[in-house]
């Protein structure tokens, strides 16, 4: 047998052996003139069966409206779960939502749910939350499964061995109408973090450390899959952070095979195999992970060792340094990056040479689909235990789901926050995206732990530094960047 | 999805890197249920910098936009297509496209020209100096040629894409000729194994405010 990368065994467990449309392609290329059809050159499609399709309210509802102008119906309603999170307001829930835009697109998403036969965690349901949170936290995401969602950060769903990516609104329509996707087969690449991570040192640090690497396009056209001892020693929520922000590199997705900690973590929750299968599902889960004398199309590796905590400074995830670091100068790039910098300085009003350290902030946002859960929580609770948000910084807790929110409640954990002076929110995408009223005001600064720092992505003129809960709660008690190393030593 | 066959017109240079869909449609107007509608909002935030190439009279009406790599990174929004495309702007050429975007692109019936550093920075130069250049990109000849200039280029597409371009098919309707594949597979896989959303009976825990 040929060995093969875990990517590739998924994707070929889930393409559908189609004659029917490879005598239509081939048809189609004849008719074109091509001469040789057994030999194109150019990406070949594959008919891809969904495992798991999860809908939010702001990419569907153009796709709800072409199934209803063709008539069609939801093939599988049962592997489909809808819920709202990109556009909920995260204060003042029993009141009406003050925008009509954004509360007629909710109401949408419950009726195209209701028409179709879709269930949906409602804003009213305990459950609801940021779609990337509650596959996990419900048990639908699993080992090997494909999932796919109308949102780039579906990437989070890797961290068990399970492909997923996100996809258009077109797509969308196409999985609803009918289950597949047809997709080119991406290239596969190794990332590996070798060593060990120092006291301080997260998994969001490990990501920023990863895409500082290899770029913002190092993985375009690729699935990565993370390996080594670093990988392995990261708790599920560590590498859900790490798969998470596969797409700020360009990777289609990002993996990592599961393991003892995957099948623990997936164990009893809701929609778990039920215990009379167990044993069968963790027997096929084991068969996951890529073959010894398998071969990547790239790889890359780095020592986690080495890795420190990260701040972004400029425009993309990339552009970032060291805690310890300073703002570089445009002038030790090359052309187009000197530009590029250049321009990202400009935007974040921040000057070379200045030591990361003594940026001051005015906002903090500890939450989104890459540091919403459970573990981040408690990460930054025990930063700002007994002490107080800084003076003129405004700093909130958004916590990825109801569930993180109650069980964040029921460990102490909001009333630590609440004592140190953090706004405690209701759950969903909040201050991420900039498409809720949680938004930065053009000129201000925050620490996030969110994934992306685009100009404008939290507000118009707003200006982000992308960093981990630890260094976020650091960062708003001082009220300017600090290395959280030196908290907890 | 439209047919795409021969374009040509004035093109737009957008020269810069990384141009993300946060700057080419902001979070803040995905809150329409329509699909059109987005062209106004299209770069919102740079079109406030007077000298900015879409706020250039000269470009009025192109239907190419020119860029450079990785364009169309970040979120997965098909909006960011449907901007472009209440811009009138039915190709787009640059060096690279960031993966989903550039699928957006091919379900939406906006074709993709990739071509090499070298050509690209030709093209910026060509038509940041003369903004009237009439460029012609051809579907079924694979090529891209400036008018009135000798400068011609030829890019790849896969031929079954290009086929289904040519004629404006929809995907869906496609694949569901296909279905009794689709069945064959669902029977042939255990389908016991997938979790079933249906059976998420609804939750008696409705939210309840805390703090």
């Amino acid at each position: 047998m040929t060995p093969k990368t875990l990517f590739e065994k998924i994707w070929e467990a889930h393409t559908i052996d189609s004659p029917l449309q490879e005598a239509a392609r081939r048809d189609a290329l004849t008719e074109s003139g091509v001469l040789d059809v057994d030999n194109v050159a150019g990406e070949r499609q594959d008919l891809l069966y969904i495992d798991l399709h999860l809908v939010h309210e702001v990419t569907s509802p153009q796709a709800f409206e072409g199934l209803r102008r063709g008539e069609r119906p939801v093939r599988r309603p049962d592997l489909t779960l809808a819920t709202v999170d990109h556009n909920v307001p995260t204060v003042g829930r029993d009141q009406p939502n003050p925008d009509p835009l954004s509360a007629k697109q909710i109401d949408v998403m419950q009726k195209n749910a209701e028409e179709f036969g879709i269930t949906l965690f409602d804003i009213f349901d305990a459950r609801q939350g940021i779609v990337h949170i509650i596959g996990p936290e419900q048990g639908f995401t699993q080992p090997g499964m494909t999932i796919v969602c109308g949102d780039s950060h579906t990437s989070t769903h890797g961290a068990f061995g399970a492909l997923a990516f996100g996809i258009g609104t077109s797509e969308v329509e196409h999985v609803l109408a009918t289950q597949t996707l047809r997709q080119a087969r991406p290239n596969t690449m190794s990332v590996e973090v070798t060593g060990e991570l120092g006291p301080g040192v997260t998994a969001k640090d490990v990501i920023l450390a990863i895409i500082n690497e290899i770029g913002v396009s190092g993985g375009r056209g690729h699935v990565i899959e993370y390996r080594g001892k670093v990988i392995r020693e990261l708790s599920m929520e560590g590498r859900m952070t790490v798969c998470n922000m596969s797409i700020e590199a360009g990777a289609r997705a990002g993996l990592v095979a599961p393991d003892e900690k995957t099948f623990e973590y997936v164990r009893g929750r809701p929609h778990a195999p039920h215990e009379d299968i167990w044993e069968s599902s963790v027997e096929r889960w084991s068969q996951l992970s890529t073959d010894d004398d398998a071969q990547f199309d790239r790889e890359a590796s780095l020592d986690g060792s080495q890795i420190r905590p990260f701040v972004t400074w400029g425009t993309n995830p990339a552009q970032s340094v060291t805690v310890d670091g300073r703002i570089p100068d445009p002038q030790d790039f090359a052309m187009p990056e000197r530009e590029s910098t250049e321009r990202a300085l400009a935007y974040m009003d921040l000057t070379p040479g200045t030591p990361i350290r003594e940026i001051p902030i005015d906002r903090v946002f500890l939450g989104s689909c890459t540091n919403g859960r459970i573990e981040d929580m408690r990460a930054a609770a025990a930063v700002v235990k007994g002490k107080h948000v800084a003076q003129g910084v405004t700093a909130m807790v958004v916590p990825g789901s109801g569930l993180v929110k109650h069980q964040a409640e029921e460990e102490g954990l909001a009333a630590i926050f609440v004592a140190a002076g953090f706004e405690w929110r209701d759950a969903g995408c909040s201050m991420c995206l900039g498409m809720n009223p949680d938004v930065l005001a053009p000129g201000e600064r925050s620490a996030s732990t969110s994934n992306r720092n685009f100009e404008g992505r939290q507000g118009p003129g707003g200006r982000t530094h992308l960093v981990s809960p630890e260094m976020a709660a650091a960062a708003a008690v001082a009220g300017h960047f600090v290395d959280v190393r030196e908290l907890i030593t | 999805m439209r047919q795409v066959s021969t374009i040509s017109g004035r093109a737009v240079p957008i020269d810069r890197e990384n141009v993300d869909t946060d700057q080419i449609i902001p979070a803040r107007h995905l809150k329409r249920i329509e699909r059109d509608g987005y062209g106004p909002f299209a770069f919102e935030s740079w079109r406030r910098d007077p000298e900015f190439a879409l706020n250039d009279p000269a470009y009025a009406g192109a239907s190419i936009m020119l860029t450079r790599s990785n364009f169309g990174s970040g979120s997965s929004r098909e909006h960011a297509v449907w901007a472009l495309d209440g811009l009138g702007i039915e190709v787009l050429v640059g060096v690279s496209f960031a993966d989903i975007f550039k699928s957006n692109c091919l379900q939406s019936g906006m074709l993709t020209v990739e071509l090499p550093g070298e050509d690209i920075d030709h093209l910026m130069d060509l038509v940041q100096k003369a903004p009237q250049t009439e460029i012609v990109v051809d579907l079924p000849t694979q090529t891209l040629q400036v008018v009135g200039n000798s400068w011609k280029r030829s890019f790849v597409i896969d031929p079954f894409r290009k086929y289904r371009l040519l004629r404006g098919l929809d995907d869906i309707s496609m694949t569901l000729e296909y279905v009794s594949d689709i069945e064959a597979y669902e029977q042939r896989r255990d389908n016991a194994s997938l979790p079933s959303t249906a059976a998420s009976e609804q939750s008696n825990v409705r939210w309840k405010s805390t703090y």
